[in-house]
Protein backbone atom coordinates (compact mmCIF):
# COMPACT_ATOMS: atom_id res chain seq x y z
CA UNK A 1 0.00 0.00 0.00
CA UNK A 2 1.11 3.67 -0.39
CA UNK A 3 2.37 5.58 2.54
CA UNK A 4 0.73 9.10 3.72
CA UNK A 5 4.16 10.53 5.01
CA UNK A 6 3.03 14.08 5.67
CA UNK A 7 0.99 16.85 5.08
CA UNK A 8 2.36 20.80 4.39
CA UNK A 9 0.71 23.82 4.49
CA UNK A 10 1.58 26.73 2.74
CA UNK A 11 0.48 30.69 1.46
CA UNK A 12 0.50 31.09 -1.88
CA UNK A 13 0.51 34.80 -2.63
CA UNK A 14 0.71 35.50 -6.09
CA UNK A 15 3.84 38.30 -4.91
CA UNK A 16 5.72 35.24 -3.96
CA UNK A 17 6.19 34.33 -7.92
CA UNK A 18 7.66 37.79 -8.48
CA UNK A 19 10.16 37.15 -5.30
CA UNK A 20 11.54 33.75 -6.84
CA UNK A 21 11.65 35.16 -10.36
CA UNK A 22 13.82 38.76 -9.25
CA UNK A 23 15.68 36.32 -6.84
CA UNK A 24 14.60 38.33 -4.08
CA UNK A 25 14.22 35.81 -1.19
CA UNK A 26 16.73 37.57 1.05
CA UNK A 27 15.78 40.77 0.99
CA UNK A 28 14.75 42.18 4.34
CA UNK A 29 10.62 42.30 3.46
CA UNK A 30 10.70 38.24 2.04
CA UNK A 31 13.85 36.72 3.79
CA UNK A 32 11.20 36.02 6.96
CA UNK A 33 9.04 34.08 4.90
CA UNK A 34 11.33 32.02 2.76
CA UNK A 35 13.60 31.67 5.72
CA UNK A 36 10.72 29.55 6.87
CA UNK A 37 11.02 26.67 4.24
CA UNK A 38 14.42 25.12 4.83
CA UNK A 39 13.74 23.23 7.87
CA UNK A 40 10.72 21.60 5.63
CA UNK A 41 13.06 21.08 2.59
CA UNK A 42 15.33 19.29 5.12
CA UNK A 43 12.40 17.04 6.07
CA UNK A 44 11.15 16.68 1.91
CA UNK A 45 15.02 15.18 1.83
CA UNK A 46 14.04 12.40 4.16
CA UNK A 47 10.43 12.17 3.69
CA UNK A 48 11.47 11.34 0.06
CA UNK A 49 7.86 11.37 -1.51
CA UNK A 50 7.12 10.17 -4.41
CA UNK A 51 4.25 12.27 -5.24
CA UNK A 52 2.47 15.43 -4.23
CA UNK A 53 -1.45 15.65 -3.75
CA UNK A 54 -1.85 19.35 -3.66
CA UNK A 55 -5.22 20.76 -2.40
CA UNK A 56 -5.59 24.51 -3.76
CA UNK A 57 -7.85 26.90 -4.76
CA UNK A 58 -8.15 28.06 -8.57
CA UNK A 59 -8.43 32.24 -8.97
CA UNK A 60 -9.84 31.93 -12.59
CA UNK A 61 -7.83 30.24 -14.47
CA UNK A 62 -9.08 26.94 -14.94
CA UNK A 63 -12.41 27.57 -14.27
CA UNK A 64 -14.72 30.60 -14.32
CA UNK A 65 -18.70 30.87 -13.13
CA UNK A 66 -20.08 28.64 -16.29
CA UNK A 67 -19.04 26.07 -14.40
CA UNK A 68 -17.55 25.81 -11.37
CA UNK A 69 -17.37 22.62 -9.38
CA UNK A 70 -17.33 22.42 -5.30
CA UNK A 71 -14.72 20.00 -5.12
CA UNK A 72 -12.09 19.31 -8.69
CA UNK A 73 -10.18 16.02 -9.30
CA UNK A 74 -7.56 16.56 -11.94
CA UNK A 75 -6.25 13.05 -14.12
CA UNK A 76 -4.23 14.51 -16.56
CA UNK A 77 -0.78 13.28 -17.55
CA UNK A 78 0.41 16.84 -16.85
CA UNK A 79 -0.40 20.12 -15.41
CA UNK A 80 0.57 23.33 -17.38
CA UNK A 81 0.60 26.88 -15.57
CA UNK A 82 -0.49 29.49 -17.75
CA UNK A 83 -0.90 33.39 -18.29
CA UNK A 84 -3.27 34.48 -14.97
CA UNK A 85 -3.41 38.17 -16.79
CA UNK A 86 -0.08 39.44 -15.52
CA UNK A 87 1.92 38.19 -18.10
CA UNK A 88 4.59 36.74 -15.89
CA UNK A 89 6.54 33.88 -17.49
CA UNK A 90 4.95 29.87 -16.98
CA UNK A 91 7.28 27.17 -15.37
CA UNK A 92 8.08 24.23 -15.84
CA UNK A 93 5.12 21.80 -16.28
CA UNK A 94 4.15 19.35 -13.70
CA UNK A 95 3.90 15.30 -14.14
CA UNK A 96 0.91 13.55 -13.62
CA UNK A 97 -0.13 10.81 -11.46
CA UNK A 98 -2.78 9.36 -13.43
CA UNK A 99 -2.58 5.99 -11.28
CA UNK A 100 -3.64 7.92 -8.02
CA UNK A 101 -6.02 10.31 -9.78
CA UNK A 102 -8.31 7.22 -10.98
CA UNK A 103 -7.69 5.37 -8.06
CA UNK A 104 -8.79 9.34 -5.70
CA UNK A 105 -11.80 9.82 -8.43
CA UNK A 106 -12.82 5.81 -7.29
CA UNK A 107 -12.25 6.24 -4.00
CA UNK A 108 -13.98 9.45 -3.23
CA UNK A 109 -17.27 8.99 -5.24
CA UNK A 110 -17.56 5.58 -4.00
CA UNK A 111 -17.02 7.51 -0.54
CA UNK A 112 -19.94 10.00 -1.54
CA UNK A 113 -17.50 12.65 -2.66
CA UNK A 114 -19.15 13.31 -6.31
CA UNK A 115 -16.24 15.36 -7.44
CA UNK A 116 -15.38 16.54 -11.03
CA UNK A 117 -13.23 14.90 -13.26
CA UNK A 118 -10.72 17.01 -15.02
CA UNK A 119 -8.29 15.53 -17.59
CA UNK A 120 -7.08 19.01 -18.79
CA UNK A 121 -7.01 20.85 -16.33
CA UNK A 122 -4.60 24.82 -15.77
CA UNK A 123 -3.02 25.19 -12.60
CA UNK A 124 -2.66 28.50 -11.46
CA UNK A 125 -0.20 30.15 -8.69
CA UNK A 126 -2.01 28.42 -5.72
CA UNK A 127 -0.47 25.74 -7.06
CA UNK A 128 2.80 26.28 -9.51
CA UNK A 129 3.94 28.82 -6.10
CA UNK A 130 3.82 25.92 -3.34
CA UNK A 131 5.70 23.78 -5.61
CA UNK A 132 8.49 26.07 -6.17
CA UNK A 133 8.42 26.99 -2.58
CA UNK A 134 8.96 23.17 -1.38
CA UNK A 135 11.40 22.10 -4.54
CA UNK A 136 13.42 25.93 -5.42
CA UNK A 137 15.97 23.95 -7.42
CA UNK A 138 13.36 21.71 -9.70
CA UNK A 139 12.96 24.24 -12.62
CA UNK A 140 16.77 24.79 -12.51
CA UNK A 141 17.54 20.97 -12.41
CA UNK A 142 14.99 20.58 -15.23
CA UNK A 143 12.35 18.43 -13.34
CA UNK A 144 10.04 18.29 -10.49
CA UNK A 145 11.17 15.13 -8.11
CA UNK A 146 7.46 14.05 -7.65
CA UNK A 147 4.25 13.45 -9.59
CA UNK A 148 1.36 15.35 -8.51
CA UNK A 149 -2.62 15.35 -8.47
CA UNK A 150 -4.58 18.36 -8.16
CA UNK A 151 -7.42 18.57 -5.63
CA UNK A 152 -9.24 22.27 -6.65
CA UNK A 153 -11.74 23.67 -4.35
CA UNK A 154 -14.46 26.24 -5.15
CA UNK A 155 -13.67 29.62 -2.96
CA UNK A 156 -14.89 31.71 -5.64
CA UNK A 157 -18.79 31.56 -5.95
CA UNK A 158 -20.88 30.94 -2.85
CA UNK A 159 -22.52 29.08 -0.74
CA UNK A 160 -18.72 27.40 -0.40
CA UNK A 161 -18.18 24.14 1.12
CA UNK A 162 -18.32 24.25 4.85
CA UNK A 163 -15.05 23.86 7.49
CA UNK A 164 -16.72 20.46 8.32
CA UNK A 165 -17.06 19.00 4.81
CA UNK A 166 -13.36 20.10 3.90
CA UNK A 167 -12.37 18.22 6.53
CA UNK A 168 -14.36 15.17 5.74
CA UNK A 169 -13.03 15.74 2.36
CA UNK A 170 -9.33 15.32 3.70
CA UNK A 171 -10.52 12.45 6.05
CA UNK A 172 -11.36 10.72 2.53
CA UNK A 173 -8.64 12.06 0.71
CA UNK A 174 -6.13 10.31 3.60
CA UNK A 175 -8.53 7.13 3.30
CA UNK A 176 -8.33 6.99 -0.67
CA UNK A 177 -4.09 7.14 -0.39
CA UNK A 178 -3.89 4.39 2.48
CA UNK A 179 -5.70 2.30 0.37
CA UNK A 180 -4.27 3.03 -3.26
CA UNK A 181 -2.27 -0.18 -4.19
CA UNK A 182 1.31 0.97 -4.76
CA UNK A 183 4.72 1.13 -3.09
CA UNK A 184 4.93 5.14 -4.04
CA UNK A 185 5.56 7.87 -0.48
CA UNK A 186 2.24 10.77 -0.92
CA UNK A 187 2.83 13.88 0.78
CA UNK A 188 -0.63 16.43 1.02
CA UNK A 189 0.41 19.98 0.44
CA UNK A 190 -2.50 22.33 1.29
CA UNK A 191 -1.98 25.92 -0.02
CA UNK A 192 -3.61 29.60 0.54
CA UNK A 193 -4.50 31.75 3.40
CA UNK A 194 -4.13 32.90 6.19
CA UNK A 195 -6.19 35.97 6.66
CA UNK A 196 -6.11 38.48 4.29
CA UNK A 197 -9.12 40.36 2.57
CA UNK A 198 -8.29 41.90 -1.27
CA UNK A 199 -11.67 43.62 -2.00
CA UNK A 200 -14.01 46.10 -0.53
CA UNK A 201 -13.80 48.66 2.14
CA UNK A 202 -12.48 46.09 4.56
CA UNK A 203 -9.14 45.43 2.26
CA UNK A 204 -6.32 45.06 4.03
CA UNK A 205 -8.17 43.01 7.49
CA UNK A 206 -5.75 40.75 9.08
CA UNK A 207 -6.11 38.94 12.08
CA UNK A 208 -3.03 37.96 13.51
CA UNK A 209 -4.95 36.28 16.72
CA UNK A 210 -7.53 34.20 14.95
CA UNK A 211 -5.19 32.69 12.55
CA UNK A 212 -2.29 31.86 15.03
CA UNK A 213 -5.48 29.86 17.14
CA UNK A 214 -5.92 28.26 13.48
CA UNK A 215 -2.59 27.00 13.61
CA UNK A 216 -2.59 25.46 17.11
CA UNK A 217 -5.65 23.91 16.30
CA UNK A 218 -4.33 22.47 13.25
CA UNK A 219 -1.38 20.53 15.84
CA UNK A 220 -3.91 20.35 18.78
CA UNK A 221 -7.85 19.89 18.10
CA UNK A 222 -8.23 19.78 14.13
CA UNK A 223 -11.80 19.80 14.31
CA UNK A 224 -11.84 23.69 16.24
CA UNK A 225 -12.52 25.23 12.95
CA UNK A 226 -15.23 23.12 11.67
CA UNK A 227 -17.28 24.57 14.21
CA UNK A 228 -17.60 27.72 12.43
CA UNK A 229 -19.68 28.64 9.19
CA UNK A 230 -18.51 30.37 6.16
CA UNK A 231 -19.89 33.82 6.91
CA UNK A 232 -18.12 32.94 10.03
CA UNK A 233 -14.89 32.59 8.53
CA UNK A 234 -15.29 35.53 6.37
CA UNK A 235 -15.56 37.19 9.38
CA UNK A 236 -12.86 36.31 11.14
CA UNK A 237 -9.89 35.64 8.66
CA UNK A 238 -11.20 38.11 5.39
CA UNK A 239 -13.05 37.34 1.88
CA UNK A 240 -9.79 35.43 0.77
CA UNK A 241 -8.48 34.24 4.19
CA UNK A 242 -11.15 31.70 3.60
CA UNK A 243 -8.70 30.05 1.85
CA UNK A 244 -7.48 28.39 5.45
CA UNK A 245 -10.13 25.51 4.14
CA UNK A 246 -6.96 24.17 2.00
CA UNK A 247 -5.31 24.31 5.12
CA UNK A 248 -7.77 22.41 7.16
CA UNK A 249 -8.60 19.57 4.27
CA UNK A 250 -4.36 18.85 4.19
CA UNK A 251 -4.67 18.10 7.81
CA UNK A 252 -7.68 16.29 7.63
CA UNK A 253 -5.80 13.38 5.58
CA UNK A 254 -3.83 13.05 8.50
CA UNK A 255 -6.93 11.98 10.31
CA UNK A 256 -8.58 9.74 7.90
CA UNK A 257 -6.92 6.38 8.81
CA UNK A 258 -7.09 4.15 11.56
CA UNK A 259 -7.93 7.55 14.05
CA UNK A 260 -4.35 8.08 14.61
CA UNK A 261 -2.98 11.85 14.41
CA UNK A 262 -0.78 14.02 13.36
CA UNK A 263 2.56 15.58 14.97
CA UNK A 264 3.76 18.92 14.12
CA UNK A 265 7.03 19.31 13.14
CA UNK A 266 7.36 23.09 11.70
CA UNK A 267 5.10 25.99 12.04
CA UNK A 268 5.98 29.71 10.77
CA UNK A 269 3.67 32.78 10.50
CA UNK A 270 4.54 36.19 9.39
CA UNK A 271 2.97 39.47 8.78
CA UNK A 272 2.70 40.86 5.86
CA UNK A 273 3.46 39.49 2.32
CA UNK A 274 1.59 41.68 -0.37
CA UNK A 275 -1.78 42.09 2.03
CA UNK A 276 -1.26 38.85 3.69
CA UNK A 277 -0.87 37.01 7.23
CA UNK A 278 1.83 34.29 5.36
CA UNK A 279 2.10 30.69 7.27
CA UNK A 280 3.80 27.24 6.82
CA UNK A 281 3.23 24.01 8.94
CA UNK A 282 4.22 20.67 8.44
CA UNK A 283 2.87 18.17 9.91
CA UNK A 284 3.60 13.78 9.85
CA UNK A 285 1.24 11.22 10.98
CA UNK A 286 1.43 9.89 14.36
CA UNK A 287 0.52 6.26 15.58
CA UNK A 288 -1.55 7.74 19.10
CA UNK A 289 -4.82 8.57 18.36
CA UNK A 290 -6.08 11.69 19.05
CA UNK A 291 -10.07 11.68 20.02
CA UNK A 292 -11.07 14.17 18.56
CA UNK A 293 -10.16 13.09 15.06
CA UNK A 294 -12.13 10.25 14.78
CA UNK A 295 -15.87 12.82 15.56
CA UNK A 296 -16.16 13.29 12.35
CA UNK A 297 -15.40 10.36 10.71
CA UNK A 298 -17.84 8.99 8.02
CA UNK B 1 -34.64 39.40 -8.35
CA UNK B 2 -35.18 37.16 -5.32
CA UNK B 3 -32.35 37.07 -3.01
CA UNK B 4 -30.80 33.99 -2.20
CA UNK B 5 -27.85 35.67 -0.50
CA UNK B 6 -25.89 33.87 1.82
CA UNK B 7 -25.33 37.57 3.29
CA UNK B 8 -24.34 38.25 6.79
CA UNK B 9 -23.78 41.79 7.43
CA UNK B 10 -19.83 41.99 7.42
CA UNK B 11 -19.10 45.79 7.54
CA UNK B 12 -16.94 46.55 4.17
CA UNK B 13 -17.23 43.11 3.06
CA UNK B 14 -19.47 41.68 0.04
CA UNK B 15 -19.83 38.00 -0.08
CA UNK B 16 -19.76 36.92 -3.45
CA UNK B 17 -23.12 34.82 -3.56
CA UNK B 18 -26.06 34.32 -6.33
CA UNK B 19 -27.19 38.10 -6.11
CA UNK B 20 -23.63 39.09 -7.10
CA UNK B 21 -23.31 36.11 -9.58
CA UNK B 22 -26.15 36.77 -11.42
CA UNK B 23 -25.71 40.96 -11.19
CA UNK B 24 -21.98 40.62 -12.50
CA UNK B 25 -21.75 37.82 -15.16
CA UNK B 26 -20.98 39.58 -18.04
CA UNK B 27 -18.60 41.69 -16.53
CA UNK B 28 -16.30 38.38 -14.49
CA UNK B 29 -16.91 37.00 -17.69
CA UNK B 30 -15.11 39.99 -19.56
CA UNK B 31 -12.43 40.03 -16.75
CA UNK B 32 -11.93 36.08 -16.95
CA UNK B 33 -10.95 36.47 -20.87
CA UNK B 34 -7.71 38.99 -19.84
CA UNK B 35 -5.55 36.01 -19.05
CA UNK B 36 -5.41 36.55 -22.19
CA UNK B 37 -2.76 38.72 -23.89
CA UNK B 38 -4.26 39.53 -27.16
CA UNK B 39 -7.57 40.23 -25.35
CA UNK B 40 -5.91 42.65 -23.32
CA UNK B 41 -4.47 44.43 -25.72
CA UNK B 42 -7.80 44.20 -27.71
CA UNK B 43 -9.62 46.16 -24.82
CA UNK B 44 -6.82 49.30 -24.52
CA UNK B 45 -7.48 49.90 -28.01
CA UNK B 46 -11.45 49.86 -27.85
CA UNK B 47 -12.76 49.64 -24.16
CA UNK B 48 -15.94 50.36 -25.77
CA UNK B 49 -16.26 48.14 -28.32
CA UNK B 50 -14.92 45.49 -25.88
CA UNK B 51 -17.65 45.91 -23.23
CA UNK B 52 -20.02 45.95 -25.33
CA UNK B 53 -19.25 42.60 -26.99
CA UNK B 54 -19.90 41.00 -23.32
CA UNK B 55 -22.71 42.82 -22.77
CA UNK B 56 -21.60 45.04 -19.82
CA UNK B 57 -25.11 47.59 -18.11
CA UNK B 58 -24.49 51.00 -17.96
CA UNK B 59 -23.28 50.19 -14.44
CA UNK B 60 -20.48 48.18 -15.41
CA UNK B 61 -19.38 50.43 -18.38
CA UNK B 62 -18.92 52.98 -16.39
CA UNK B 63 -17.51 51.61 -13.23
CA UNK B 64 -14.61 50.09 -16.06
CA UNK B 65 -13.94 53.60 -17.19
CA UNK B 66 -14.00 54.83 -13.57
CA UNK B 67 -11.20 51.98 -12.76
CA UNK B 68 -13.20 52.47 -9.24
CA UNK B 69 -12.78 49.16 -7.55
CA UNK B 70 -15.45 49.69 -5.41
CA UNK B 71 -18.29 50.72 -8.20
CA UNK B 72 -16.81 47.83 -9.99
CA UNK B 73 -17.66 45.35 -6.82
CA UNK B 74 -21.03 47.31 -6.60
CA UNK B 75 -21.39 46.16 -10.36
CA UNK B 76 -21.37 42.82 -9.62
CA UNK B 77 -17.05 42.22 -10.12
CA UNK B 78 -15.57 39.12 -8.29
CA UNK B 79 -12.28 40.11 -6.45
CA UNK B 80 -10.87 37.66 -8.41
CA UNK B 81 -11.60 38.39 -11.98
CA UNK B 82 -11.05 42.17 -11.36
CA UNK B 83 -7.78 41.17 -10.44
CA UNK B 84 -6.88 40.77 -14.21
CA UNK B 85 -8.83 43.79 -15.31
CA UNK B 86 -6.57 46.13 -12.32
CA UNK B 87 -3.47 43.65 -13.76
CA UNK B 88 -3.31 45.86 -17.15
CA UNK B 89 -2.73 48.56 -15.61
CA UNK B 90 0.11 47.29 -13.85
CA UNK B 91 -1.29 47.94 -10.53
CA UNK B 92 -0.63 45.55 -7.34
CA UNK B 93 -3.09 44.52 -4.48
CA UNK B 94 -1.66 47.19 -2.31
CA UNK B 95 -2.56 49.70 -4.83
CA UNK B 96 -5.89 48.48 -5.42
CA UNK B 97 -5.88 47.79 -1.23
CA UNK B 98 -5.38 51.49 -0.90
CA UNK B 99 -7.61 52.66 -3.43
CA UNK B 100 -10.34 51.14 -2.07
CA UNK B 101 -9.62 52.19 1.97
CA UNK B 102 -9.03 55.99 1.08
CA UNK B 103 -5.55 55.56 2.13
CA UNK B 104 -2.62 56.45 0.34
CA UNK B 105 -0.23 52.95 -0.87
CA UNK B 106 2.45 54.17 2.22
CA UNK B 107 -0.84 54.50 4.55
CA UNK B 108 -2.15 51.29 3.47
CA UNK B 109 1.50 49.19 4.19
CA UNK B 110 1.66 50.78 7.24
CA UNK B 111 -2.09 49.37 8.02
CA UNK B 112 -0.87 46.49 7.11
CA UNK B 113 2.76 46.02 9.24
CA UNK B 114 0.46 47.34 12.30
CA UNK B 115 -1.69 44.19 12.41
CA UNK B 116 1.51 42.30 12.52
CA UNK B 117 2.08 43.84 16.03
CA UNK B 118 -1.68 43.12 17.81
Amino acid sequence: MAQLVGAITTSHVPAIGKAIARDLQQEAYWKPFFDSFPPVHSWLQQARPDVAVVIYNDHGLNFFLDKMPTFSVGAAPSYSGADEGWGLPVGLPFPGNEDLSWHLVNSLVADEFDITTCQEMLVDHALTLPMKLLWPKAEQQGAWPVTIVPVCLNTVLFPLPTPARCYKLGQAIGRAIASWQSDKRVVVVGTGGLSHQLDGERAGFINKQFDQQFMQSLANDPLWATQYSIPELVEQVGTQGIELLMWLTARATLSGVGGGGARELHSSYHIPISNTAAGVMLFEPAAQPVVQEEALAA
Amino acid sequence: MQTTSSSRCIPGTTLFDADQARKGYALNKMCFSFNNEAARREFLQDEAAYCARFGLNAEQRAAIASRNVLALIAAGGNAYYLAKFAGIFGLDMQDIGAQQTGLTKEQFQAKLYAAAEV
